[in-house]
């Protein structure tokens, strides 16, 4: 992460910071933050999964669903790194067709995310039902507006794509989101394991 | 207190706190309008992303904050000072010692910290801006209007009352309905997450934003102060965002994290509030401590003493800091083992500040040694924070906390080393730099008026308290009997208690008398190194040019201005020629206070739950950042022909400055 004095001293440098770079190293550290979110939300997921007032608990997971969920998601984490592997080649199209597909497996995840929860609540584990509900729709659907988030933020940029085509500030936000991408996918491994695979042994 | 009206009315001290706000919002049009006329509001300020700008708001915004947390603070001594007293209704009491502590931390301290951090480091660092100029003032829109949306609670809809942690389940539904805990919930929040992009910005500026010549050993001490603090601030933050999160869906949505019923646990959240809390307050005083480090060393005419060791205590007391918060629920009963744990982890704390203070004196030892404004701070915070650190340790220790808890020992305590470390340190730095961004400084005699005033009022309100603390007063209590006033001596001490407050806010008018009477004849500083510098900020003209350094200085070492100066002064000492060229800046934009505007549409929304305005809000939020990213002409470059003519026009002054030495 240090710059080389000698780099600075080069004549072509100006003293002039790597607006892109910066950028990158910015955006890992809000992922440390984004991180300590989810840590605090996991936190008092552990705390609070066994009060369960007599309602819903976690060994009533629906397990095709989540397993369902968790293979799309690691598939759009592939073809997202796809994406970049297009993108480091020059390969605008390629680069494009992999976003939509990225994007259109994270809107099948999110689907998927919102026709459990709408089960849930149809059999009457709300969110007000128990503080393991509270903590559980909590910790999951934080994860699921990340996710939301994410893929319109990639609709943004696959329109930025298609009018500017690969230019370094592309290239950053593109590996910005890539990132992004999978960090989340990273969080609902420990999701996976944690609330849903612990719940149901 | 009229909570289901949408204007709260019915007490005249309701309406006298209607008329301050709106004298606070006159004073900060009026100081915005005194710089630049209103046509230039939009264009200077509003869309401006110049950290030293930024910074003057911060500052502006934190006096302004200072002023009404005192208010609140001396309401509740005349409330305290005789017994029996019913000069404030109960309610009222509550509401004004939540807001007053709410508004100390959160939107006296933390904005005056980012004032410092913004007027300074990126001078400090011989940087242009900071890494993210557009996000700098995203933050300070956001804490800005986080402070209006929770300031407005007296008008409309009636404020927290709570506490200023808001305990659940007192702060739940339950007990707290109505709009006054959302306000509570909401203005922190979003000022909350303006703070969390503030550290990840000047972390993300100190390590890459140097110039390239200065390694970070090279780095001054403020600048790893705010480093520490910085590192702090990502560590906790996102723990503050998600508790009032979590309340937020309590409250809002039907949740069971920390209700009584269904399987919450209100200690949850006593636990998580202390995790940012109790980092929150090092995060505080880091800056502090920087400060310190920087005006001592520069008025002994001295090296600072210790360098190395003053880097590590800080980044100690960062990492520490984060294991210690169970220290202020000792009594929550966790057992023995765990509360050891956090009583030692509390008292280690003391070593590294112990070295610091060390450090201070010993870079006065046999220094030539100027008293200034800033350095007399720095005389006052020595034993202030030395009793506060000891009283401190002695709260640490677990079994006698059963004793002091909630009594006003702690309170006592607390003020004790927040004003005396951090409130003390902020105006020691105010002082310090005031002429390198204002281009003045501020007048002595006042500003000695106001010191001594504050001194011998701080001391006369706080020593009867750890008296009290121990006599058995409790925090919080809205009036005690005749019988504890008279027959076990609570009444005279309080009495003294109020006197001493009052002394501190008349302490506080000269300041501000000073800084008005300063504007028109203070001091001009037309060297750019008003007070004989050693850092890199003194080496270029006050006010600095937009750009800050024409050409990226040279850095050899520790105090690097300071050993060019030295270098200056040598026979046959021949300036480098200068070689200018385009300075690449960011754009003004609008976006970061629109953007705030939605945040504020959304949290007002939520906090009278009103769900389609704050989805409205949020819907606005997103829409702003896509505007941003759909932005690509975002930067642009100062030509060299206009460096050359302001450098012309400011190095005037610096010709003058340079022969004097």
């Amino acid at each position: 992460m240090q710059q080389s004095v000698s780099a600075h001293v080069s004549d072509h440098d100006h003293g002039h910071v790597d607006q892109e770079g910066l950028k990158v190293l910015g955006f890992w550290i809000f992922l440390v933050t984004d991180c300590l979110l989810f840590a605090t939300f996991f936190a008092t997921y552990a705390v609070l999964h066994n009060h369960t007032n007599g309602g819903f608990t976690a060994k009533e997971f629906d397990i095709p669903g989540f397993i369902i969920e968790t293979f799309i998601l690691l598939i759009s984490s592939f073809t997202s790194g796809l994406a970049v592997l297009a993108m480091n080649k020059g390969n605008k199209k390629g680069l494009i067709r992999w976003l939509i597909v990225t994007a259109a497996l994270g809107a099948t995840f999110v689907g998927f995310e919102i026709n459990e929860f709408t089960h849930m609540v149809a059999e009457g584990a709300t969110i007000s039902k128990s503080a393991f509900l509270t903590s559980f729709f909590s910790l999951v659907g934080t994860h699921g507006l990340h996710v939301t988030f994410g893929i319109f933020w990639m609709i943004g940029l696959i329109f930025q794509l298609s009018r500017k085509g690969i230019t370094p500030v592309t290239k950053r936000k593109i590996s910005i989101i890539s990132l992004y991408w999978h960090f989340l996918d990273a969080v609902w491994i420990f999701i996976f394991t944690v609330v849903y695979l612990m719940g149901v042994m | 207190m009229g909570k289901s009206h949408f204007f709260v009315t019915g007490d005249p001290m309701i309406y006298g706190a209607d008329v301050s706000i709106v004298l606070a919002m006159i004073a900060i049009v009026f100081s915005l309008t005194y710089f630049k006329k209103w046509g230039y509001l939009w264009r200077e300020w509003i869309t401006t992303v110049d950290h030293k700008k930024i910074g003057i708001m911060y500052l502006l915004s934190s006096l302004i904050m200072l002023f009404r947390g005192g208010v609140d603070a001396i309401l509740m001594r005349l409330q305290l000072a005789i017994p029996n007293n019913h000069f404030l209704p109960s309610e009222h009491y509550n509401e004004i010692f939540t807001t007053h502590g709410t508004i100390m931390i959160l939107f006296m301290a933390m904005p005056f910290m980012f004032a410092l951090f913004n007027m300074v480091v990126p001078l400090q660092l011989g940087a242009r801006d900071v890494a993210f100029p557009m996000l700098n003032a995203l933050s300070f829109w956001l804490f800005f209007i986080g402070a209006m949306l929770f300031n407005i609670s007296f008008v409309i809809g009636g404020s927290a009352d709570a506490g200023w942690l808001s305990y659940p389940p007192l702060s739940e539904n339950a007990f707290s309905p109505g709009p006054g805990q959302n306000f509570w919930i909401w203005g922190i929040q979003l000022s909350g997450i303006g703070s969390l992009a503030t550290g990840i910005n000047f972390i993300v500026t100190i390590l890459k934003m140097r110039t390239p010549s200065m390694r970070l050993r090279d780095m001054p001490l403020f600048s790893w102060s705010v480093l520490s603090s910085s590192i702090a601030i990502l560590g906790v933050f996102p723990i503050l965002t998600v508790t009032l999160a979590m309340l937020t869906i309590d409250r809002l949505l039907g949740g069971h994290f920390f209700t009584m019923d269904a399987g919450g646990n209100p200690m949850m959240y006593v636990n998580l509030i202390w995790m940012w809390g109790h980092p929150e307050v090092y995060i505080v005083v880091l800056p502090a401590f920087g400060v310190y480090s920087e005006v001592v060393a520069t008025f002994s005419r001295k090296r600072i003493f210790g360098y190395g060791s003053m880097v590590f205590s800080m980044i100690a007391i960062s990492v520490v800091s984060y294991y210690t918060w169970a220290h202020h629920f000792f009594t929550m009963g966790a057992g023995a083992d765990v509360n050891i744990v956090f009583a030692i982890c509390t008292m280690i704390i003391a070593i590294p500040t112990g070295v610091k203070i060390f450090n201070w004196l010993f870079t006065m030892f046999r220094g030539r040694i100027r008293v200034t404004q800033p350095m007399l701070w720095f005389y006052a915070f020595v034993p202030t924070f030395l009793v506060g650190g000891a009283t401190g340790v002695m709260l640490a220790a677990a079994p006698a906390d059963y004793q002091y808890h909630n009594s006003y020992f702690l309170i006592a305590h607390f003020h004790q080393v927040l004003i005396g470390g951090v409130v003390f340190g902020y105006l020691a730095g105010m002082y310090y730099w005031f002429p390198k961004i204002f281009g003045f400084k501020l007048n002595d005699r006042l500003g000695k008026w106001g010191f001594w005033l504050w001194q011998i009022g701080f001391y006369v309100c706080f020593m009867p308290q750890y008296a009290l603390g121990f006599m058995g007063m409790t925090r919080r209590i809205y009036t005690y009997n005749q019988s504890a006033g008279w027959d076990m001596g609570w009444a005279p001490l309080n009495m003294i208690s109020t006197v001493g407050a009052f002394l501190m806010g008349l302490g506080f008018v000269f300041q501000a008398w000073q800084i008005i009477y300063s504007l028109k004849h203070g001091e001009r500083d037309v060297t750019g190194d008003a007070w004989d510098g050693r850092t890199l900020e003194w080496s270029i003209p006050s006010p600095p040019p937009i750009y800050n350094f024409a050409v990226l200085p040279t850095v050899k070492g520790l105090d690097a201005w300071w050993y060019q100066k030295e270098e200056m002064k040598k026979e046959g000492y021949k300036p480098e020629p200068v070689k200018y060229e385009p300075i690449h800046m960011p754009k003004n934009t609008g976006i970061p206070f629109i953007m705030s505007i939605f945040w504020f549409i959304a949290g007002f929304g939520f906090t009278f739950e009103w769900m389609w305005m704050g989805i409205i809000g949020l819907i606005g939020v997103v829409a702003t950042l896509f505007a941003r990213s759909f932005q690509y002409d975002t930067d642009y470059y100062i030509s060299v022909e206009e460096i050359e003519r302001t450098e012309k026009a400011l190095r005037n002054y610096t010709s003058v400055q340079r022969s004097a030495n």
